[in-house]
């Protein structure tokens, strides 16, 4: 006789993951980790103040250079050549890129041009920019104009290669002109790879604004840094350093709120 | 407006696509086309709206189209073809602001045409929130406003799942009865074919031509899908079509 009662196990589950979601205070609390132990070395003495001043020391400067009111001069000047270079380059860029994206005979001309000069250290070409525009504000504009103008180009074609072809016909097929399907149909299509385009040209945009500093200038932030590194003063190199990165943060943040803005209508 | 298809042919490279195609559609009358997949009969559709030039032969407009209408030959596309970053009314607006009309007057298109779709209550959602046959309904709206002589419809239900496509044929059905249009439907359904037009025409494999004719006489709103009448004009067209069908599946995808 056979056991008619077979045995019976329960179905493993095997599925999940994979799936990032967002925890929130797990970055927050990774930096002040990160920080407060860098601040307990150094005043244990493990970490030599030669080596890495404490991370008081450096808002110590910080709140030094508040104070004295430097911190705004330099603030102002590194602003003003970034802005000024960064939206001439996105511009210029913007339309360069939707020239290639539209017309067959400008992507021949310039797709293989931009190809070559995208790659390029901006930064190597600095002297030239000096021997041609001078060693004021202009050299500085003129770098992140080119910086910046390369990546907007590249991001700006891809997006209108990339909107959907059936669409403009539809533009076409209900008898909108040129002009309105450019503006109504390609422009927003292109919009998503614009702005992750301007991710990168702002990112572009700080790296070479604080080298430029660094080379050839009396005021910035990387003229800052520059003064502090050549006299050792590592709490203010380091000072500098962190309105680096919060620079970074807010162009980042103000680029996440235009996409959540503008991109309401992605799925 | 009669609708005139004379001796239409076309290629691309090398490869025909439509070999002498002759068609007529008379004005407030429906022509299906129907066809194994690739056999040209989505190109044809865009050689009659003028989005593709035709090789040899020409599609003529017979007659003029009605006063009212901003673009005769208006185009119902298989996958909507809605901008996503516009709204429902969004949509509609689009195809009347490159006419001249006041504010005022689109709107008041808009909210009509809405309405005569049963769409007003979402005038301001977006794509991504609505279903298949929704989206589909707002491209009927489109092509509503700008009052077309000719519907062309290229496979407008193939993207809906089969509850929809019965849901949706019937509003079809109800469009036909209240505008009168004439138009030009396209699919490879032949349930479709025989419910919604008053001539099917069937297609060969590629290059395209016209292998048979056959009109259904009885009021497209009249029609019992149940019918047997209408089954036995549906398998007629099938044995037409299978060995037509058969022999694109064993051919191997030229793109």
């Amino acid at each position: 006789m056979t056991d008619t009662r077979e045995r019976a196990r329960r179905v493993h589950f095997r599925g999940g993951g994979f799936a990032p979601r967002p925890v929130r205070l797990v970055g927050p609390a990774v930096f002040l980790v990160l920080v407060a132990a860098w601040e307990a070395g150094a005043r244990t003495g493990v970490i030599s103040p030669l080596v890495l001043p404490a991370p008081s020391e450096a808002v110590g400067a910080l709140v030094e250079l508040w104070v004295s009111g430097e911190l705004w001069e330099h603030l102002a000047a590194s602003l003003s050549r970034l802005l000024l270079g960064w939206v001439s380059g996105t511009v210029l860029g913007g339309l360069i890129g939707l020239a290639i994206g539209l017309f067959s005979l400008v992507r021949a001309g310039l797709a293989p041009l931009v190809a070559a000069l995208f790659p390029i250290p901006k930064i190597a070409l600095l002297p030239l920019f000096i021997i041609w525009f001078g060693i004021g504000e202009e050299s500085k504009v003129a770098l992140i104009l080119f910086g910046t103008l390369f990546p907007t180009v590249i991001f700006t074609y891809g997006g209108v290669d990339n909107v959907d072809r059936t669409l403009i016909r539809m533009g076409q097929s209900f008898g909108l002109g040129w002009f309105s399907i450019v503006r109504k149909i390609i422009l927003p299509g292109a919009l998503p790879a614009i702005l992750s385009g301007m991710r990168v040209s702002t990112a572009i945009a700080i790296i070479l604004i604080v080298a430029a500093e660094l080379i050839a200038a009396e005021r910035g932030i990387g003229a800052y840094i520059q003064i502090a590194g050549s006299l050792f003063a590592t709490d203010q190199l380091i000072a500098g350093v962190a309105l680096l990165s919060v620079f970074g943060l807010t162009v980042n943040w103000m680029i996440a709120r235009a996409e959540r803005l503008l991109l309401r209508w992605r799925p | 407006m009669q609708l005139r298809i004379e001796r239409l042919s076309h290629r691309y490279g090398d490869v025909a696509v439509l070999d002498d195609v002759c068609l007529v559609v008379d004005a407030g009358r429906i022509a299906c086309i129907v066809g194994p997949s690739g056999c040209g009969k989505s190109t044809l559709l865009r050689l009659v709206g003028g989005l593709e030039e035709p090789a040899s032969g020409q599609v003529l407009q017979v007659g003029e189209p009605p006063e009212r209408s901003l673009n005769p030959l208006t185009y119902i596309f298989q996958d909507f073809a809605l901008l996503p970053w516009r709204t429902v009314a969004g949509n509609v607006s689009l195809v009347l602001e490159d006419h001249g009309l006041s504010r005022d007057d689109r709107e008041a298109i808009v909210g009509d045409v809405l309405a005569r779709t049963r769409l007003a209550d979402f005038r301001d959602a977006f794509p991504r929130q609505l279903s298949g046959g929704m989206k589909q309904r707002v491209a009927i709206a489109r092509a509503l406003a700008v009052r077309p002589a000719v519907l062309l419809m290229d496979e407008p239900l193939s993207a809906l799942d089969s509850q929809t496509r019965e849901l949706m044929m019937d509003d079809l059905v109800d469009l036909w009865k209240r505008e009168n249009l004439t138009g030009i439907y396209v699919t490879h359904n032949l349930h479709e074919a025989v419910r919604l037009g008053h001539r099917i025409v069937v297609m060969s494999r590629r290059p395209g031509r016209v292998l048979e004719t056959v009109e259904i006489d009885s009021p497209i709103w009249d029609r019992d899908p149940s019918d047997p009448a209408l089954e036995i004009t549906r398998q007629h067209l099938w044995t037409v079509m299978r060995d037509e069908a058969r022999a694109v599946d064993l051919e191997l995808t030229g793109d």
